[in-house]
């Protein structure tokens, strides 16, 4: 069980992957305006990230073997392709589900993390498990780090900013500013 | 306009005037990801302009037999193709920097900067204009990259290109080539950058004014 809590945490708050692997970028900046925005996105992002993570499992165990310089080929067509169909049976499913998340779905698919995502998997040969908890980790640290945001922002929509400083540079700042505090948690990994 | 003209403003858009990093803010996360020193910057830079060449080459060509409604979906795997072909050549001939910026090559597949630039303009224009496009675009985001990575490189580590720059006394400022120095540095380059272009548009207004007058 060890083990997986140290995925979790790894992937969820030290690694995270938007504050230090600078995966995800667009949404970061692009939907972070409004906390409840935020937090749909990371709902929706979660829930991609779980998807891809068995697909790639499946592609790397099954498939893959046979023919790897066709990873990152398979890898896209496979999990937009897979996110589409998803898409379509919560539709069906449960309406209410589909539009909590929305229009991100689809744009989603096209985002780093989600590659990224499958890709860190296969370097480091995690099981079916510890791809799920992986994934899960991933997904809760990007939520986390666009609800913060999207809370920064909120703030500073009522303050006066400098002309200079308006829009994307001080959104980076910001980042920088959060990157910094999630170093903190770096420290959780010494004893190990 | 005649076809030179237009060549060459195509090609020089992407210099400056629409610099992807800095002015469109796509391709951000190699553009952060990789930048902690000058030379990674660099062979970032030239693996994202072999990809990008090479698609809109090949998209440009295949313009008008891609069917619009499997567009997005025949760009990827053109683009995907073309980044294997880096990544696994990397792989071969430049092992050591292929270890630096690990999966981060095999990520340029969903770098917004190549699909957007298939979709915006490879798709639309004839081969040379669209060769253009690409290497305007290329060496734009090469140039940021570098110029990134330099900052970092200098600030963080003391050096420049892998070459010391202040001697032993120099404190280096780590947190510049960790992932904090990434947004902080391409934030204060977007400062600079507002500034300068909010100078030269108020004198340009003034010098307007008095021909006015």
């Amino acid at each position: 069980m060890g083990d997986f809590f140290w995925i979790f945490a790894s992937a969820a708050v030290i690694n995270n992957f938007t504050l230090s692997y600078f995966l995800g970028l667009c949404p970061f900046f692009g939907v972070s305006k409004k906390i409840d925005t935020a937090f749909r996105l990371g709902l929706a992002n979660i829930f991609v990230l779980l998807i891809t993570s068995v697909c790639a499992w499946f592609l790397n165990n099954y498939i893959l073997p046979h023919a790897d310089y066709l990873r990152l080929m398979t890898f896209i067509v496979v999990i937009a392709s897979s996110v589409q169909f998803v898409e379509m049976a919560i539709k069906k499913l449960s309406p209410a589900l589909f539009r909590a998340l929305g229009l991100f779905l689809p744009l989603i698919t096209t985002n780093c993390a989600i590659l990224g995502l499958a890709l860190f998997q296969t370097n480091r040969g995690y099981t079916f498990l510890q791809g799920i908890v992986y994934a899960l980790g991933a997904g809760v640290g990007l939520t986390l780090a666009l609800v913060l945001m999207a809370g920064v922002r909120e703030e500073s929509e009522l303050s006066e900013v400098p002309d200079v400083l308006q829009g994307a540079a001080m959104s980076f700042l910001i980042a920088g500013i959060l990157s910094m505090a999630f170093m903190g948690f770096a420290g959780l990994f010494s004893g190990t | 306009m005649d076809a030179q003209d237009k060549l060459y403003t195509e090609t020089m858009k992407g210099f400056w005037r629409e610099n992807p990093v800095f002015v469109q803010l796509l391709g951000l996360c190699p553009a952060l990801a990789v930048t902690n020193s000058a030379i990674n910057g660099l062979a970032m830079g030239g693996a994202t302009a072999f990809v990008l060449l090479g698609s809109s080459i090949l998209v440009s060509l295949f313009r008008n037999l891609i069917p619009k409604q499997v567009r997005i979906t025949s760009f990827i795997i053109i683009i995907a193709t073309f980044v294997t072909v880096a990544d696994l050549s990397l792989q071969a001939l430049l092992p050591a920097v292929h270890k630096e910026l690990g999966a981060f090559i095999a990520l340029i597949v969903v770098n917004c900067l190549i699909l957007g630039r298939q979709e915006a303009f490879a798709s639309r224009n004839r081969f040379p204009y669209a060769v253009g496009d690409a290497v305007g675009m290329a060496v734009g985001f090469t140039f940021a990259l570098v110029l990134v990575g330099g900052i970092r490189e200098v600030l963080g580590n003391g050096s420049l290109f892998g070459f010391s720059l202040f001697g032993e006394s120099f404190e280096p400022w780590v947190i510049m080539i960790l992932p904090p120095g990434g947004f902080l540095t391409l934030g204060v380059l977007l400062i600079i950058f507002a500034q300068v272009k909010k100078s030269r548009d108020k004198r340009s207004a003034l010098e307007a004014g008095k021909e006015a007058a």
